[in-house]
């Protein structure tokens, strides 16, 4: 099935919403969203660099004879982003709990003991 | 070359990463074997980072290549053209000097922990996360591969954010952790988009393969984009204004030892953001334009830098955005550089005969080059008494400090060297190279060198109000507290011995360490492209 351009414009959909959630929102789990969301659209552009249409996934003993395999680079590459990708989430919501537990609020206008 | 040389980068990478995950597990064994194993990882890695200094600057200068799993790495396609393939690390000149700036700190820092965390336990994953930093810095600095550069700026950015908010029970470092670590994934996937676009568009991810498809095809629109996405990102995570705001909450909050080894994290994002500029878009860009956006960035990083360290009353506050201020002097020599590099080549004239240290450029650029060293130690020496500091009076507030010379004479001397350093007064090191960026900075526009020095000054008078308000003054009752332990002292004496070093030798340095690195930027890619794509 030929998907033309499209995943690309939901890649690019998702990226502008995740920078609407992180630079409007005030609540710290709603900018995590944010760019959690971010994340998931170039993770999308990544995969999407990869995907040729008729294409066979690159495992050897998958693939019938004659078939071409894709390039598994980008591939890796974005399993190895989403991996990074669930890191960084956690360490944020972690924090996003202490921040909790201090303040007693997630709104991000009254956490502001660090100004200027 | 030795054994041990040849797989010094990779074991750079490899020796603090081990340490890492096994800190936890010798923890169980009790404390000091504990900090036996950290410190003789810590030395280790420092010993190794040496060797492949030394046998980098006593060679003939070339970059070398280190293909993991070694054997041939040029894979031949079909058509003729030829796709380096496996993971590598490469080192020329400016990643050799990385590593050794990168060392220094980390073993001021880690040795300096050890006292400092005294009285807590339970700091096994404290001295996880600080070698998991330094392993991710040194991987940045030697990795021959753009995705790999993406992977460790990442494990910089998580293990810097767990150390920046390590101390959970204090309110202000858990607001100032959630701050920082959504700016550095946010410069973690400017970077990872930019690193898409130019796998899409030229499909490979060696640096020297890209460079040299750039190079030979000139930059695409795409490769345009990619090339400010690379500079936002890398700009945001070195803490350039105007995409500093992470900065001052970062190294203010973290604890003492881990504000210097995040100041040199920084460094190795600025020395990611001139391997772009000067290798990867050597070639086929606006080269001049890059070098004024630099400019750009330096002036107002050095500008509010000051500025906003004068009104602070904070003691790791201030000394913080002094810390900001000071890469944009580097980013002010590196883009001076840049511009007389650019103008050079537009006239035909010749880099390598300029790069014998006449031409105002290659001054400029060791100028640059040159801070970073004398940055790391001086900025590491004046958070590390900052700690000290912190520790004797129990506060952080200049106005209720006061009279810790009396009882602290050793600190009170290394903060004094630390901060005539930083300020550049002679015959300390910052002035040795604060002096070649205002002398070479001047020929392109006296306006730089006049903000640059101006700032300078105004640095001097922050931390005379620092001084004056910590240190002198009568004896308080915060000031009970004594002098520092030695095991604090004798890092800081290090760090102390190294400013006084590089300020009276500085011609040696600069000869030695500081022309190589600052030869391989200027001279351009093509001995970077050429050890890859013609070896193996």
């Amino acid at each position: 099935m030929n998907v033309g351009n499209f995943p690309f414009v939901v890649a690019v959909l998702l990226v502008i919403l995740g920078f609407y959630a992180l630079l409007f929102k005030r609540n710290l789990i709603k900018m995590v969203i944010g760019i959690s969301l971010v994340e998931t659209g170039v993770n999308l552009f990544l995969v999407m660099l990869g995907y040729r249409s008729g294409g066979a996934a690159p495992i050897y003993t998958y693939a019938n004879p004659g078939e071409r395999m894709v390039l598994p680079t980008p591939q890796a590459l974005t399993l190895t982003s989403i991996v990074i990708g669930l890191a960084t989430t956690a360490l944020l919501l972690s924090f996003a709990v202490f921040v909790h537990r201090h303040y007693g609020t997630l709104d991000a206008r009254k956490i502001k003991e660090l100004r200027g | 070359m030795n054994t041990l040389a040849i797989h010094a980068p990779v074991l750079l990478v490899a020796v603090p990463l081990l340490g890492a995950f096994a800190v936890p597990l010798v923890g169980k064994l009790g404390r000091g074997v504990r900090d036996s194993f950290i410190g003789l990882i810590v030395a280790v890695t420092a010993a190794l980072a040496g060797l492949l200094a030394a046998d980098f600057f006593a060679g003939s200068g070339a970059p070398s290549v280190y293909v993991l799993g070694g054997g041939g790495f040029n894979l031949p396609l079909p058509s003729g053209m030829s796709l380096p393939i496996r993971i590598m690390f490469e080192v020329d000149g400016m990643s050799a000097f990385m590593t050794l700036v990168t060392a220094l700190v980390t073993l001021a820092g880690a040795y300096f922990s050890f006292s400092y965390w005294r009285e807590r336990s339970g700091g096994s994953m404290y001295y996880s996360l600080l070698m998991l930093l330094t392993a991710g810095i040194f991987g940045m600095e030697l990795t021959g591969d753009l995705f790999n550069f993406f992977v460790f700026l990442e494990i910089t950015s998580i293990a810097a954010c767990g150390l920046v908010g390590f101390r959970v029970w204090l309110k202000r470092s858990q607001e100032a952790g959630f701050k920082v670590m959504t700016l550095y994934t946010l410069s973690g996937i400017l970077v990872l988009l930019a690193v898409a676009l130019l796998y899409g568009q030229h499909g490979g991810l060696n640096i020297a393969f890209l460079a040299g498809q750039i190079g030979t095809l000139g930059a695409s629109i795409v490769d345009k984009v990619a090339l400010g996405l690379l500079l936002t990102g890398l700009a945001m995570k070195a803490g350039a204004v105007p995409l500093h705001m992470w900065a001052p909450d970062a190294y203010g909050e973290a604890p003492a030892p881990t504000s210097a080894v995040l100041v040199v994290n920084s460094q190795a994002s600025l020395y990611g953001l001139f391997r772009v500029l000067f290798t990867l878009f050597g070639v086929g860009t606006a080269l001049s334009t890059n070098g004024w956006i630099l400019i750009v960035f330096a002036i107002l990083t050095i500008f509010v830098g000051v500025t906003m360290a004068l009104v602070q009353s904070d003691i790791k506050r201030l000394i913080a955005y002094g810390a900001v201020s000071q890469i944009g002097y580097m980013l002010l020599g590196v883009g001076v550089g840049l511009v007389r590099r650019a103008s050079l080549l537009a006239g035909g004239g010749s880099l390598a005969s300029s790069a014998g240290g006449l031409d105002y450029g290659f001054v400029a650029m060791q100028g640059g080059i040159f801070h970073m060293l004398n940055d790391a130690a001086c900025i590491g020496l004046l958070f590390l008494t900052t700690g000290a500091v912190i520790r004797a009076s129990g506060t952080r507030d200049l106005n209720k400090m006061g009279g810790l010379a009396h009882r602290m004479k050793w600190t009170t001397i290394f903060f004094i060297i630390g901060a005539f350093a930083l300020a550049g007064v002679p015959p300390f090191n910052g002035f040795a190279s604060k002096f070649l960026i205002y002398e070479a900075s001047f020929k392109l526009s006296p306006f730089l060198s006049v903000v640059a020095i101006l700032s300078s000054i105004m640095l001097l008078a922050v931390f005379v109000k620092a001084f004056q308000g910590a240190f002198l003054g009568p004896k308080t009752s915060l000031a009970d507290a004594g002098e520092a332990p030695l095991g604090m002292l004798i890092p800081m004496a290090v760090l102390a011995l190294v400013v006084i070093a590089f300020g009276l030798f500085p011609g040696f340095f600069v000869d030695k360490i500081v022309t190589p690195a600052a030869r391989a930027l200027w001279l351009g890619p093509s001995e970077y492209i050429g050890a890859v794509l013609g070896g193996g």
